[in-house]
């Protein structure tokens, strides 16, 4: 018994309900946020280290034991990500009041800012797949209000096709467990485990797990399933587009990543090895998408898709290096993609435009901002030093392994051609003619929060010997689903 | 101008709204042993009100009901939350519930559980929502 793995998703839950009393006193709402999101991040940055020094926490909420009350596993897997998750929080809050203005605040911004963070927590620290569902279900309803919130044209028909296409996948995914339920009866992900084991994943099973694998495929904005994501990403205000872009197709992954690691994993060569080709055909799409536009934000939200490409490799070839690589490349990318959201949306903010060919030579005005995205662009790419680097690299010794050099070849080009789109923003935004008639806006408070972020990124790829291990401890714990269902059903 | 005269609507509203709470408050309770709960007792309540709405308008019934229900839900998530999180005070897992017999004067021995409480935060959540909604699009010009 330790209620610590609850305090996460009951922490920003509380948190959420205290601002939406506050919501019209804006300056209390502020720092209320900043002093919760600190205060939270120190708390799971504690039980993470307690994770990895004394093992996984088992919460039986209620009391009731395993196969029948709702268990919430924080695992090491889990508690990164939930760390992960909180270090972004703790960077949007503090850029939220920057971006936002009055009105979006007072119409409970920060409480559905908490709500969302709550349904992602508990999505990742949940051992329960209809409570994976609510959890969805609760950072999607977040997300629908945070989309919208503002009420411009744009918004509301992105929000439109959002809305409908997360309704259209949640229904498939509670159809999919009713499924799963009517086959093996049950839904605690390590029970269902340990009967799919028993029966050796006959065929019915694995049409559920091409089911479950679409569900989560489409929250993940894989090929061919991204087509609604770009546009509404970057519709909402820049601190809204960060939180998506970090963390909503990154609990999609996720759950793709416990889901083909722990239940479904004895018919590989035919669910995992499709996962190699929709890798590819992602990372294809993806970066053909974001080479087509000019438009800064959409650049940065199309780069989401061959990084969800990236981890599914790992996931498809599935080898110890492979996996690490997929965790460490999911961390990573969540952290540099907040950033990238932040930094795009500010260029955005101070050009006065998203279009790139409308703006240049902003380096003379803003030459910290323009570094910055200079290195976040080796940091996305994989540029040695960086945290990008190692994760890739992981990923692409993994698939030499297994000899899948197609794919292998797809990652280093597609790599090449990130870093290309990324430069293209720097070079054409950034380089060029000192503009006379440009007026300066003050960029005090929007470059915070980035370097913040962008410094976790540099200690996560310097750093890369010191988090390595625990990294590999979590992939020779995913490779073994048998020590997730010990500690769950306690035998 | 032709001026509509709902006696009928508005004399057997005050009778029908009356035993409509009444019924919300016995869905409530019976909860726990019988089909009803916090979901449908709260939408029962709501149900009440939205008649006496339609039937009064909104002016008359903000007189005689001075909720905001907005922040009904805040408070009904709270009571909710707050009553999982009780359970750590006597180092239980979250959510842990309990119950006991007492005895009352006039009722005699009654069972009292904690999973009450709960259901009186959604009770009073789903009433907040429902009626934040209809009242929202009714408001709409």
């Amino acid at each position: 018994m330790s209620n610590l793995a609850v305090l996460p998703i009951i922490i920003p839950l509380i948190s959420g309900i205290i601002l939406a009393f506050f919501h019209k006193k804006v300056t209390v709402s502020r720092w209320l946020t900043r002093i919760l999101t600190i205060g939270n991040l120190g708390l799971v940055s504690y039980i993470t280290w307690i994770v990895f020094n004394e093992g996984s926490i088992i919460l039986e909420t209620g009391g009731w034991e395993a196969p029948y009350g709702i268990i919430l596993v924080a695992d090491p897997l889990a508690i990164t990500l939930v760390l992960t998750t909180n270090i972004v929080a703790t960077a949007c809050a503090f850029y939220a009041s920057h971006s936002m203005n009055i009105k979006e605040e007072t119409h409970y911004f920060y409480a559905f800012f908490f709500f969302l963070i709550t349904g992602v927590s508990g999505a990742f620290l949940t051992g329960d797949l209809f409570n994976l569902f609510v959890f969805f279900e609760v950072l999607l309803m977040a997300s629908y209000a945070l989309i919208v919130l503002g009420g411009g044209k744009v918004q509301l028909r992105e929000s439109i096709k959002y809305v409908l296409i997360n309704l259209f996948s949640s229904v498939l995914f509670v159809t999919a467990v009713a499924f799963l339920y009517s086959v093996v009866g049950t839904v605690n992900m390590a029970h269902i485990a340990e009967r799919v084991q028993e029966v050796d994943q006959k065929g019915i099973l694995t049409t559920i797990a091409v089911l479950l694998f679409f569900v989560f495929a489409t929250k993940a904005a894989l090929f061919p399933l991204y087509y609604w994501m770009p546009k509404s990403y970057i519709v909402p205000n820049p601190v809204v587009s960060a939180l998506f872009g970090a963390l909503l197709t990154k609990v999609g992954i996720y759950s793709i990543l416990r889901v083909f690691s722990l239940i479904f994993v004895y018919k590989l060569d035919l669910t995992h090895h499709a996962f190699i080709w929709f890798a590819g055909l992602s990372m294809i799409f993806g970066i053909i998408g974001a080479l087509s536009t000019s438009n800064i934000k959409l650049i940065v939200a199309y780069n989401i898709i061959p990084a969800i490409g990236f981890i599914i490799m790992g996931i498809g070839v599935f080898n110890q290096d492979a996996m690490s690589g997929a965790v460490y490349y999911l961390v990573h990318d969540m952290i540099i993609k907040c950033a990238l959201f932040l930094l795009v949306g500010t260029i955005a903010y101070v050009a006065g435009t998203s279009d790139l060919r409308k703006f240049s030579g902003l380096i003379h005005y803003y030459p910290v901002l323009g570094w910055l995205l200079f290195v976040s662009a080796f940091i996305l790419a994989g540029v040695p030093p960086f945290s990008g680097f190692i994760g890739k690299l992981l990923l692409l010794k993994g698939a030499l392994t297994n000899d899948e050099i197609v794919i292998v070849v797809l990652g280093l080009l597609s790599s090449l051609l990130i870093l290309y789109s990324i430069m293209k923003i720097f070079i054409q935004g950034f380089w060029g003619e000192k503009d006379e008639s440009f007026v300066k806006k003050p960029t005090k408070g929007f470059v915070g929060p980035v370097v913040f972020l962008l410094a976790f990124s540099v200690i996560l790829g310097i750093g890369a010997e010191f988090i390595y291990p625990s990294i590999d401890t979590i992939s020779t714990y995913l490779l073994d689903p048998e020590v997730y269902i010990d500690s769950v059903l306690k035998e | 101008m032709y001026k509509p005269n709902d006696l009928i609507l508005r004399t057997t509203t005050s009778l029908i709204a009356f035993i409509l709470l009444g019924f919300a408050i016995y869905l409530l309770l019976a909860g726990h042993n019988s089909p009803g709960g916090g979901f449908v007792g709260g939408l029962m309540t709501a149900s009440a009100f939205v008649l006496m709405y339609m039937s009064y308008g909104i002016e008359t019934v903000k007189k005689i009901l001075p909720i905001n229900f907005r922040t009904l839900i805040p408070i009904g998530l709270l009571i909710a939350v707050v009553t999982g999180v009780g359970s750590f005070a006597f180092n239980e897992p979250f959510l842990s519930h309990t119950f006991g017999y007492f005895t009352f004067p006039l009722f005699g021995e009654i069972e009292l559980a904690t999973a009450m409480l709960f259901d009186i935060g959604v009770y009073v959540t789903v009433l907040g929502v429902t009626m934040t909604i209809i009242l929202t699009i009714a408001n709409d010009q």
